[in-house]
């Protein structure tokens, strides 16, 4: 693979879910992997909340902004524990970037999603960009020129519940769920059940 | 939450007709409309990146300034090079045909044309003429979709929906591209719609159209929750369709009376310009009701919409 950053930050790795993954002969490494389960996947957020709150001085000046799809409900999540544990409000915003990608004349015209600014907008503010998954960069790429038209942050930052590495762009996330080592055949599902109904991290396709 | 779909969507080439738009299709045009509003509201940068690179061209063939400037101003918050091309002072003043003008467009690589023409059909050949996107800009007394979107799209955000609503168009039918897309539109959409005119201003074959017809201004204001008011075309009236403007005004003009008849959330619309003091008095223009300054706004950001979907997904040509 060798293209995995911030391996150290993953201090979830040996997950519950994945040692019965692996001990399960039901679950080999199947076209349809569970990486974490709902319970797991609760206790990485928390733990990126953690981290946010640290980092950031207890969320001084700081807001979270989600890329849809998934990246809304992840940063309204992520929100909801910051509150829970320094009983802080960090406002929370969602920014599209589809009409910024730099890939819409190769994958064609898709409907648009929701853009809603943070509360008190992001001019000075420390932004936290929450996305699902991490993969080529080409989504983080289009949502820092569509936060470049939206104001001018103080610092951005970028919050990611799984890197999958293959980056073809010079980009890292600063706060990252869980590193998954992929093949380009593979694909990182993440479930969330605000869209999904349910909870989960899975890994599909591959050849054996 | 919808989820994110790949690949080219199903929306076509050109925007020639309403008619050619079937629900989803209609609705995907107001509902990223609505995104990008959203997305542009209350920014510095009121610009988006995503068509850098291609070419728009406005080739208006009949007087118009609030369509091109509204097409004008979203192809260029959408980043593409806008071209304005009308047939005062240009080359068709001098007998260039349709064609020529075409293949000319065509050679310089436009990756969209929007026409306007004093001839029904006129963008329908220009679409078989043309490889990049037409859009049809209003044509004769056929179609105008974009008004017709943004008719739609004014009437679902401040109603809430287009399912069930009772619409009423009133006055010059017979030459209003505008009544037309609409009747075809909203019909697609799931509205009512009856038609108020002088019996001399309603099309031949009004009766196959999807509407009720009405001669009766004052029973049809009742039960409208839409009265949107038709310009009279004097400018397309070579024969008389009426024995006076007053007389007109008197049957089929909106004044505060009339209005007065309306529901208590009804809204008053019209496609402008108007002729004030003629089909719409100047107190129903400028009240609460009205909707006409709104409908201005909202064609920008569904023509933004229109040409995100048509030109978004496309080559570039070369």
């Amino acid at each position: 693979m060798g293209h995995v950053h911030n391996a150290a930050n993953d201090t979830a790795s040996e997950t519950a879910a994945e040692a019965a993954a692996a001990a399960d002969p039901a679950l080999p490494r199947s076209p349809n992997r569970l990486i974490l389960d709902a319970g797991d996947l609760g206790r990485v957020i928390d733990r990126i909340a953690h981290q946010i709150l640290e980092k950031s001085d207890g969320a001084r000046d700081t807001v979270l902004v989600g890329i849809p799809t998934r990246g809304a409900p992840l940063a309204r999540r992520l929100a909801a524990r910051m509150r829970a544990f320094e009983g802080v409000d960090v406002p929370v915003g969602v920014l599209d970037t589809t009409l910024y990608r730099d890939d819409l004349r190769m994958r064609g015209v898709r409907a648009l999603e929701e853009t809603t600014e943070p509360p008190g907008g992001v001019a000075g503010k420390l932004v936290v960009l929450v996305d699902d998954v991490l993969y080529s960069g080409r989504t983080v790429r289009a949502a820092l020129d569509a936060l470049r038209d939206l104001g001018r942050p103080r610092a951005v930052q970028l919050a990611v519940l799984v890197d999958r590495g293959h980056r073809e762009l010079p980009i890292r996330a600063d706060y990252v769920g869980k590193n998954i080592p992929t093949a380009l055949t593979e694909q990182v599902k993440v479930l969330l059940d605000e869209v999904d109904g349910r909870d989960a991290v899975v890994l599909q396709g591959g050849t054996q | 939450m919808s989820r994110r779909s790949e690949g080219t969507n199903e929306f076509g080439r050109h925007l020639l007709s309403v008619a050619d738009l079937d629900r989803q299709q209609a609705t995907l045009v107001l509902d990223t409309a609505a995104q990008i509003e959203a997305a542009l509201a209350g920014r510095e940068v009121k610009k988006l990146p995503t068509l850098r690179g291609r070419t728009v061209v406005n080739l208006f063939f009949e007087d118009s300034t609030r369509t091109r400037i509204s097409f004008e101003l979203a192809a260029k918050r959408l980043s593409a090079d806008v071209i304005n091309f009308s047939a005062k002072g240009s080359s068709v003043s001098k007998g260039e045909s349709l064609k020529d003008t075409a293949l000319t467009l065509e050679a310089m690589g436009a990756d969209a044309v929007v026409v306007r023409h004093s001839m029904s059909g006129a963008p329908h050949r220009l679409a078989q003429w043309v490889r990049g996107s037409v859009i049809n800009a209003g044509d004769g007394t056929h179609e105008h979709p974009t008004q017709a979107l943004l008719d739609a799209y004014t009437m679902r955000s401040r109603l809430g929906r287009l399912e069930g609503l009772r619409v009423t168009i009133v006055g010059d039918v017979l030459h209003s591209r505008v009544a037309r897309s609409n009747v075809l539109l909203l019909s697609t959409l799931g509205a009512d719609v009856t038609l108020v005119a002088p019996p001399t201003l309603l099309p031949v074959g009004v009766e196959t159209w999807p509407v009720e017809v009405g001669f009766d201004l004052d029973a049809s204001l009742p039960k409208a929750d839409v009265v949107m008011m038709l310009r009279v075309q004097r400018e397309r009236m070579a024969a008389s369709y009426f024995p006076s403007p007053r007389e007109y005004s008197r049957r089929y003009g909106l004044d505060a009376t009339r209005m007065a008849m309306l529901a208590d959330d009804a809204i008053v619309m019209h496609p402008g310009p108007m002729n004030r003091g003629m089909e719409i008095a100047a107190e129903v223009a400028d009240s609460v009701r009205s909707t006409i300054v709104e409908q201005v706004r909202n064609g920008l950001s569904v023509r933004m919409a229109v040409l995100y979907l048509l030109l978004g997904g496309s080559e570039v040509s070369s």
